[in-house]
């Protein structure tokens, strides 16, 4: 069995398991958990209406931006070129297509009632190359800064090895790079996926899912309150 | 650290500009004998003994990003990455993912995260009770917004538990379990003061009515070193003809059970003031210009009580702003520019946020606001016990520079808060300091400007 070959299946098979199972371990060990009711007399029943700090917190306020502009800019500037190249790169919506098909028997477009939107491949290279540079200005900044660096653990450098591996892996293999063959670049991207695929649930990637609950549950808390969300 | 047993209950000092435990002169920052090894267990069982579904939510999301540093009044002022709040919980992080989290088998198995032990729970002792006064400000920035003060509450469970608290705090609750308050205000001491506080002033005060519409209650910091809040009190009750009373049995609003981490003491002192206001019937209890008081009765009373409470519990600002929007009280013109320190625990965690600014305005003064304000004002530094803590003065001193700068820039000719643990810890800075401008309540301000014959 060829690297391609293993990546292309056991390799993929058991990854998307762990990552499922794990995901599903995960989120089930947290959410299971008892919730005390909270008996005191609210001051906005409307205790809901503060699930809007899932959006609000998405940008800090004001009073604090100066001190965390960086740590923003640099977020964002990976987070949307990683998600655009992942959701919009042609060949990746052939491959899920792929793997919905042959998960669920119907193809991308049957199952959403349209086509799946592609970018141009200048486009991703792009977002791609500034994804990867923001990731490497965020690892350079966890090392200097006293803070990050003191609260840094295996943890974060690792997530942060398997985000980057992948969009390394996936523009050598798009540019041919080095001049190894094609498949065998492509086999490093597919096994870098699977490495953060299997890696999701048992670090910080996780946050992906418990950030929605996280900002949902202090924002009720907040809201039925009256505090400053 | 030393150790100790029971001991006499530890002397107070009134001559200073904060009340509070004397400084010791042996600190016992560790009480109880137990082994270390029970110490760290009894420690990690009772952090995570009340941990539901949003706490582990919590410890799930962080992503170690440190931002929450730059909203911290510890870390602006000193730069040291240790003041990092979410650091703060780290053997708590630590424990939570090796002994409760979903995968703590496998963190234990493959040792990932190695066991806490009672040498790091001594050194995080600093972190958790003398640079961190709960007031939640990390909690606006944090961008998983992960309530990172509720977690540093929860961990001080964990502390009290394994006796690593600080020595005033340990000693004020021993204080309040010894003789009913940590300050010194016993009930045979605030009926003292009660009936000298009404002869001085003549004003009428009434104790101990079977029957009353409201329960007015008070911190000891205001029985012992503001007692002019105590007549302050009395006198916009008697001028709003409200059916009013204190009562010996349930006095106290100050629960340092709260801010050490002693679940049971919090309880105590906290069922006190419920049992006093189901006694007399009272439709309202009115809680004092105290910050954690609010906290302790608004917001957890009724989940210590194990039922939604029989009456309603406001602050004292609250019920100004009340009688104020339906027209019970007029209030004469300060003519004054002033600016509201809004404390952390009422403010901002406790969203009367208005509230204040209402009696303000009706006090017609000209409000300057701090920047940052309202919400994501600095802290006073002295909240969450640690004006109380004499070891945490120097560090304290440092914070309390924000807020003389904050206040400087607004140029307002008066400060005015809500909160006597704020006051005090004004009290302080400006006298260690030697700062020429003092902190007022807002309760006396407006005791002070009452019109009369409009009652």
């Amino acid at each position: 069995m060829s690297l391609l070959e293993f990546a292309r299946g056991p390799a993929l098979q058991w990854s998307i398991t762990i990552f499922i199972v794990g995901v599903l371990w995960r989120l089930l060990g947290v959410f299971l958990l008892r919730s005390k009711k909270d008996l005191s007399e609210p001051r906005n029943r409307a205790a809901w209406k503060g699930l809007r700090l899932i959006g609000l917190r998405s940008w800090p306020r004001r009073e604090f931006l100066e001190g965390t502009a960086f740590g923003e800019v640099m977020g964002y500037a990976f987070h949307v070129g990683f998600l655009v190249s992942l959701f919009f790169f042609t060949p990746h919506v052939l491959f899920f297509a792929d793997v919905a098909k042959g998960l669920l028997g119907t193809d991308l477009t049957g199952l959403i009632g349209i086509g799946w939107p592609t970018l141009p491949n200048g486009i991703i290279t792009f977002l791609s190359a500034v994804s990867i540079a923001a990731l490497v200005a965020v690892l350079v900044h966890r090392i200097v800064s006293p803070v990050k660096r003191l609260i840094s653990n295996f943890d974060d450098y690792f997530s942060w090895f398997v985000t980057v591996a992948p969009l390394a892996t996936g523009m050598a293999a798009f540019a041919h790079l080095g001049g190894y063959p094609y498949e065998r670049l492509l086999a490093f991207h597919l096994v870098s996926v699977e490495l953060l695929l299997v890696w999701f649930p048992f670090g910080k990637l996780m946050h992906a899912f418990t950030i929605f609950a996280a900002r949902g549950s202090t924002g009720m808390i907040f809201e039925r309150r009256g505090a400053s969300l | 650290m030393t150790t100790t047993h029971t001991r006499k209950p530890e002397p107070l000092e009134f001559d200073k500009p904060r009340v509070s435990i004397a400084k010791p002169e042996y600190r016992f920052d560790m009480q109880g004998e137990m082994h270390d090894a029970e110490r760290v267990e009894r420690a990690m069982k009772s952090f995570v003994k009340d941990f539901g579904r949003t706490a582990a939510i919590y410890m799930e999301s962080c992503i170690h990003c440190g931002m929450c540093a730059e909203a911290c009044h510890f870390y602006e002022t000193t730069k040291d990455p240790k003041y990092t709040p979410i650091w703060k919980l780290e053997p708590f992080k630590q424990a939570y993912k090796r002994e409760y989290g979903p995968f703590a088998v496998v963190f234990r198995a493959l040792n990932l995260k190695p066991r806490v032990t009672v040498e790091e729970l001594q050194r995080w002792q600093e972190l958790i009770y003398d640079s961190c006064t709960v007031c939640g400000r990390c909690s606006l920035m944090c961008p998983m917004g992960i309530d990172i003060a509720t977690l540093v509450s929860q961990a001080r469970h964990g502390m009290f538990a394994a006796g690593l608290i600080p020595h005033e705090l340990w000693a004020v609750t021993e204080r309040a379990r010894l003789e009913g308050s940590p300050l010194g205000a016993t009930p045979k001491v605030f009926a003292d003061r009660l009936e000298w506080l009404a002869d001085d002033h003549e004003v009428e005060i009434p104790i101990d009515k079977d029957q009353a519409d409201v329960l007015c209650t008070m911190s000891s910091i205001e029985i012992m070193k503001y007692p002019d809040s105590v007549v302050a009190t009395a006198r916009i009750m008697n001028h709003l003809g409200v059916d009013w009373t204190f009562r010996l049995d349930g006095y106290e609003a100050t629960n340092f059970g709260l801010l050490a981490g002693n679940s049971a003491a919090q309880k105590q002192l906290t069922m006190k003031l419920i049992d006093a206001a189901v006694a007399c019937g009272a439709k309202t209890l009115i809680l004092p210009e105290c910050g954690h008081a609010y906290t302790a009765l608004r917001w957890m009373g009724a989940n210590m009580y194990g039922e939604p409470l029989p009456f309603k519990v406001m602050h004292i600002a609250e019920f100004l702003a009340e009688q104020v929007h339906d027209g019970n009280l007029r209030l004469k013109r300060l003519g004054k520019s002033v600016t509201f320190h809004d404390p952390c625990q009422v403010i901002r965690r406790g969203g009367a946020i208005e509230a204040p600014r209402e009696v303000l305005k009706a006090l017609g003064a000209e409000l300057r606001e701090m920047y940052p304000g309202k919400g994501t004002n600095w802290c006073c530094g002295g909240g969450g016990g640690v004006v109380a803590n004499h070891r945490a003065d120097g560090l304290r001193y440092k914070t309390f520079k924000l807020k003389m700068e904050q206040i400087e820039k607004t140029g307002a000719e008066m400060p005015v808060t809500t909160c006597a643990n704020c006051r005090q810890t004004f009290d302080d800075g400006q006298a260690h300091f030697k700062w020429d401008t003092k902190m007022h309540s807002l309760l006396e301000l407006v005791a002070d400007n009452l019109i009369e014959d409009e009652a």
